[in-house]
């Protein structure tokens, strides 16, 4: 084992064991939704803001135990710096929290992030007292941007939303990593459990997951893995790789041969 | 008169305040925020807040995206 212990993961003045922030949409059933937060250890749930159905008066908050998951408001859906601002305020008349998962989309087929807008409704927001967690691409120079306006971590995409085709980029969100002090989450992309692996190993600080367990053939299952790959990749990354190498490095010393022929 | 209620038609009692709406609608203010013609109403305001005909309300939660059961 680690000769010391990790340190927690801390934004906005809390701290949490669990690398894992995972995601609310898209699950089967609520049930297998909370079988699957449930088995991803994660402390964080990040959520939408949405009319009600009046119908049935339901609201995802009748499926959440408050007093064991911190909600991570989110703008999803926002295409505008001042749609996400006002969708921020309204989270918090929500008494949800001063946390939001800021999102501002540039384009409707990528969801790439509208990184100017973002940077700016970073900065109102930041003003404004909330506790800002940027979805970001991942550009180096954006970070640290969204960084020096006060965002309180940065979540640089893996690959688009929703695609599972895990951290295209390796380099960059390692020189994220390496560029800015506030925790760098990879926030999408992952599709299975090795791409979580990987973004722990690059030495991010955390890793925020929907798709890749909500739409898995089996979310319970796949949320287990998840939690796995993100401890492990954790692990790893403290342990310290190896160099790679091109040729070949016996594991064992020639020393003490004997004379066979 | 006549309210756009998120995004639809609804009949209410002349000068219905936000609470009086939220309590005929059975939902617990704690779990929403409210919008009046696209402005946030704070908690402590639901009493006082009257609405007018043709004012668009919007009462919002957290939603879970794709999961018919929680809609």
């Amino acid at each position: 084992m680690m000769g010391h212990k990790d340190e927690a993961l801390k934004f906005g003045g809390k701290e949490f064991t669990s690398r894992l922030i995972i995601g609310s949409s898209k699950y089967p059933d609520p049930a297998i939704m909370q079988k699957a937060w449930e088995a991803s250890g994660a402390e964080i749930i990040t959520v939408a803001i949405r009319r009600m159905n009046l119908a049935t008066g339901g609201s995802l908050l009748d499926y959440i135990d408050l007093s064991r998951y911190t909600l991570l408001p989110n703008t999803a859906g926002c295409y505008t710096g001042e749609e996400a601002v006002k969708t921020s305020f309204i989270a918090r008349e929500m008494g949800l929290s001063d946390m939001i998962k800021l999102e501002v989309i540039g384009d409707e087929k990528t969801l790439f992030p509208d990184t100017a807008a973002l940077v700016e409704a970073t900065k109102i927001l930041v003003k404004e007292g909330f506790i800002v967690l940027p979805y970001t691409n991942d550009d180096p120079i954006v970070a640290k941007k969204l960084e020096d306006v006060g965002a309180a971590a940065v979540m640089p995409l893996g690959a688009p939303i929703g695609s599972g085709a895990g951290i295209r980029n390796p380099y960059n969100i390692r020189i994220i990593q390496e560029t800015v002090r506030v925790p760098v989450i990879v926030d999408a992309g992952v599709g299975t459990a090795s791409d979580a692996a990987v973004a722990m190993e690059l030495g991010c600080d955390g890793v925020l997951m929907n798709t890749g367990i909500a739409m898995a053939k089996d979310p319970v299952a796949m949320a287990t893995a998840m939690r796995y790959a993100v401890e492990a990749g954790r692990l790893a990354y403290r342990a310290g790789r190896i160099p790679k190498k091109l040729y070949a490095s016996a594991s064992t010393p020639l020393e003490g041969m004997p004379e066979l022929l | 008169m006549q309210i756009r209620l998120n995004g639809q038609s609804r009949d209410v009692s002349d000068g219905i305040t936000v609470t009086a709406l939220l309590h005929e609608l059975r939902v617990r203010p704690e779990r929403v925020a409210v919008l009046v013609n696209q402005g946030i109403i704070k908690k402590p305001s639901y009493g006082s807040t009257t609405l007018r005909d043709g004012d668009a309300v919007e009462v919002l939660t957290v939603m879970a995206g794709g999961m018919e059961e929680i809609r």
